[in-house]
């Protein structure tokens, strides 16, 4: 476990040092209970039925017949569920997906729409219900047609400002003396966590318990607390295990409708997405089409840049993935401008994706880089060193530490790239042509509002209790290491619960600020307790407890650019008689704060790495334009990276704690997957001269592309 | 709780993890469905109830199967283990013990699943059942050595979305050959060979 970790941060203590997840011996063993898994006694399973037309109006729901079934209790739909408040902004700020918000009217606005809840004694009874039921559609005409010239399409600002600019593009591309003007696609994208959504709720004592699989038990206990207008403290919601997330744990249909059947039924009922549900009721990441215009000098610096970015989004929400957003961080010049537009078709809601907007942006701006790196006839890693900007290209404003360069020195010398021959397709090894592409990566490093409990126990050890989830990420390990140096004892010392609204409000795993939010609010608890421990008090048998709450520290933050960064490298095969590629290599490094955990953080940035080759190669949820449904919405026909896809992927750090943070953390969760599909689609233009603009690099593609002379270039 | 056995439903003896269990299925219960919804096993998880991801995988008679395509009335008479019946005690087994060293996890979904699945991969590999990865083939070829590319070939139908698949293919190697220094430590004669490949 080398690292390329050279600098000043040596703390001693327990943060920085590999440490086995806490809660791994009960993922090894199968004690760890996950959302569907904890028992209830009198327990009810409620199906949902989906909408089979992309668009209409519901005219009838024939549940006599249903009703007579064996075992079944209840029949919800839009004529007799309980009404829903959904004008109202959450945690996040922003409103809620009305397709969480189920069974309020009679509108169909796409495809797989929830359109009834069946709910039975076993979940055979509720399943064969469900599919018996009959409900009949007035159909209208839909349109789930992504183009780049769709009329309709308008800009958005989603969670960033829709259009940025500044100088004159035309006039900078006029003076450049290399072009590069191309549109990139890619595909409607999948979480597709191994965890289907699942919920169970019931009514206790008077109080909503709602045991859930979520990426913030504070955010979903505030979003059905205004949903059903009900009392803060009336709402539980706990989700302790979850299995994955990547932005789709939010709040759903399964949720509401299980709170729906439960204060209708009385007894607590369990709702679980089936795996094809999940295709339309969990979000995705839209498909998006971008255009990248970039000019310079022969030189290769930067005159004139445009990236624009259009994606999809459904009638009744809108989302944004703002594949543009990129371009005002990573790079400059005089004349500079980018848009995020959107348009409105009857197809699901998409929603936050692992790297929303970085991912399917960086695939674009970092494969156009790469192409006028090409045609500049500069090294691809120089051509972006030249282009390193003194402060953020559209704000202006300082960045927090900016460790590219260091990225690319590191990771060109261990990836071995000064041996690197520029021309593409001139190497072999059997029938595979071989490539190496790079690209380069960025991700915003943020913090979110958080409240810890810390709690001295009479025994010497201490309890820390805050709303945090780990979904994957380690999260739990990760904060058990920070509240032991914290707190300077050993992590045996510490237990850290989570997964539960009663500990009060803390930031979501997402956006890559879960764990450095959550650390920070800890911190603060932990010293103001050290504190109180040195005026000697003796701990009464309840044990000493301090909250913390960050809001007033996070707000004095002074406004920088604050991200993190990272260069990515692929070495890949190409069979152009079977359109196979394979992808032999992979290494990432980092620039991503203080690590706090290297082993589960290694392995988060490379599961990233494994995203960005999936994101390559294998994932593309294709819409029928019939049905306005997707072909295959399951594993089998919506892939994903398995073990025989992923080779050796390698991601280490270079040491770029974050001076403004407590403990120096900037976050992991997302930075492994941009940039890494554009070197591997760089790599696949190495190998055989062929650019691949569109993802993913289908064999089809592969094989349909010319195979150029050696030496020259040509498009897919 | 259990109802009567009727035209839709049967009682049976399912034998898991070397205990007797008596329930009477509706024939529509996958033997997935039973493990988590009748017996209290949620160890083996539900990942697409379709044979596709590899998340429900269990031992049956000793061999690897994804319990979502099998019927829990059909499981009578069969030696069925899944990930609770894998530590003895409070000593993990090697795989399970891998995966925790190694971290060849992150949220855990896939997990038992995997390790199950791992398992069997390890004896599979071991009775020189070959696999596509395997160059040669003829049965005096003998078994071919577990490098990763076999691993990565007998491991494929367990999706891991976290994409922790280059820890769990450590995990797997490093079992693999703790495996067959435990053998070699009980045959003189294997030593050697198990020396060699351990390291």
């Amino acid at each position: 476990m080398t690292t390329a970790t050279t600098g000043p941060t040596t703390v001693k203590g327990a943060v920085g040092t590999a440490h086995t997840r806490v809660e791994g011996r009960d993922k090894v063993t199968g004690a760890a209970r996950y959302a569907g898994e904890i028992p209830f006694a009198d327990l009810a399973h409620g199906w949902l039925v989906l909408s089979t037309v992309a668009r209409g109006r519901i005219r009838s729901i024939d549940t006599d017949p249903v009703l007579g079934m064996p075992g079944v209790l209840a029949v919800l739909h839009h004529g007799n569920a309980p009404r829903v408040d959904t004008d109202y902004v959450g945690m996040l700020g922003i409103p809620p997906d009305p397709t969480a918000a189920v069974f309020q009217n009679d509108r169909v606005p796409h495809a797989g729409w929830p359109v009834a809840l069946v709910v039975a004694g076993t979940p055979e009874q509720a399943r064969e219900a469900a599919e018996a039921l009959v409900v009949t559609y007035d159909t209208e005409p839909h349109d789930i047609t992504l183009s780049a010239d769709h009329p309709d399409a308008y800009p958005a600002d989603g969670h960033m400002p829709a259009e940025t600019e500044k100088g004159d593009l035309a006039a900078g591309l006029a003076a450049s003396a290399v072009v590069v003007d191309e549109e990139y696609t890619t595909p409607e994208e999948h979480h597709s966590m191994m965890e289907p959504h699942a919920a169970t709720a019931l009514w206790d004592g008077g109080r909503l318990e709602v045991v859930d699989s979520n990426q913030g038990t504070t955010w979903i206990q505030g979003e059905l607390v205004k949903m059903f207008s009900l009392d803060e403290s009336s709402v539980r919601v706990r989700s302790e295990h979850v299995g994955g997330g990547f932005g789709s744990k939010g709040l759903r249909a399964h949720q509401v409708s299980a709170v729906m059947a439960a204060t209708v039924l009385h007894r607590p009922v369990r709702v679980v997405m089936t795996r094809r549900q999940m295709f339309s009721l969990a979000g995705y990441r839209s498909p998006t089409t971008q255009r990248v215009r970039l000019g310079a000098g022969a030189d290769g610096r930067l005159r004139a840049l445009e990236h624009r970015s259009l994606n999809q989004t459904s009638t009744v929400y809108e989302f944004v993935e703002p594949g543009a957003g990129v371009a005002r961080v990573m790079y400059d010049a005089d004349a500079h401008r980018t848009a995020n537009h959107v348009v409105r078709l009857d197809v699901p809601s998409p929603t936050f994706m692992r790297a929303p907007g970085e991912a399917p942006g960086s695939f674009a701006i970092e494969s156009a880089f790469d192409e006028l790196a090409e045609r500049c006839g500069v090294d691809p890693i120089d051509l972006r060193l030249r282009n390193e900007p003194e402060a953020g290209p559209v704000s202006g404003l300082p960045f927090s530490g900016r460790n590219l360069a260091a990225c690319f020195n590191e990771g060109a010398r261990r990836f071995g790239w000064a041996d690197r021959d520029p021309r593409p397709g001139v190497r072999r090894d059997g029938r595979w042509l071989l490539g190496t592409g790079t690209a380069a990566a960025s991700f915003q490093a943020g913090a979110g509002p958080s409240t810890a409990l810390v709690t001295a126990e009479a025994d010497g050890t201490f309890t820390v209790r805050i709303a945090a989830a780990d979904i994957g990420t380690g999260a739990r390990t990760a904060l058990t290491l920070v509240a032991a140096d914290a707190l300077d004892v050993t992590p045996e010392q510490v237990r850290v619960r989570i997964g539960d609204s009663d500990f009060g409000p803390a930031m979501i795993a997402g956006g890559s600020m879960g764990t450095r939010s959550w650390a920070w609010a800890i911190t603060e608890a932990a010293r103001e307790l050290r504190e109180r421990l040195a005026l000697g008090t003796s701990i009464p048998p309840e044990g000493i407890t301090v909250r913390s709450d960050t809001t007033a520290a996070l707000g004095a933050l002074a406004q920088k650019e604050r991200h993190s960064f990272g260069a990515q490298f692929a070495e890949v095969a190409v069979d152009t008689a079977t359109g196979e590629v394979r992808v032999r290599r992979m290494l990432g490094i980092f620039a991503a704060g203080r690590i706090v955990n290297p082993l589960t953080a290694r392995n988060q940035l490379v599961g990233g790495m494994v995203w960005g080759i999936s994101m390559a190669l294998h994932e593309e949820a294709v819409r029928d334009r019939a049905s306005g449904g997707l072909y295959g919405p399951d594993l089998a026909g919506y892939h994903v990276a398995t073990h025989a896809d992923v080779p050796d992927v390698e991601a280490d750090w270079v040491d770029d704690p974050d001076p403004d943070d407590p403990v120096g953390i900037k976050g992991v969760g997302e930075i492994g997957i941009v940039g890494a599909a554009a070197a591997v689609a760089n790599a696949v233009w190495h190998a055989t001269g062929v650019r691949h603009r569109s993802l993913p690099i289908r064999p089809d593609r592969v094989l349909s592309a010319t195979v150029p002379a050696v030496g020259g270039g040509t498009d897919a | 709780m259990a109802p009567a056995p009727s035209s839709t439903s049967s009682a049976v003896v399912l034998n898991i993890n070397g205990e007797k269990h008596q329930l009477t299925v509706d024939h529509r219960t996958t033997l997935l469905d039973a493990l988590r919804e009748r017996l209290d096993l949620t160890g083996t998880k539900k990942g697409c109830d379709q044979g596709q991801c590899g998340a429900c995988t269990v031992l049956v008679d000793g061999r690897r199967a994804v319990s979502c395509l099998n019927l829990a009335v059909a499981a009578e008479g069969r030696e069925i283990t899944t990930i609770e019946g894998m530590a003895e005690g409070d000593r993990l087994h090697p795989v399970q013990q891998a995966f925790l060293d190694l971290d060849g996890y992150q949220c855990g979904y896939c997990t038992p699943g995997q390790i199950c699945s791992a398992i069997a991969v390890i004896e599979e590999h071991a009775a020189g059942w070959p696999s596509a990865a395997t160059e040669d083939v003829r049965p005096e070829a003998g078994p071919p050595p577990l490098t990763p590319e076999e691993i990565r070939e007998r491991m494929s139908g367990n999706l891991c979305r976290c994409g922790a698949y280059v820890s769990i293919v450590q995990a797997v190697a490093r079992a693999a050959g703790a495996d067959e220094a435990a053998v070699g430590e009980d045959d003189a004669n294997q030593g050697e060979t198990a020396k060699e490949t351990a390291a």
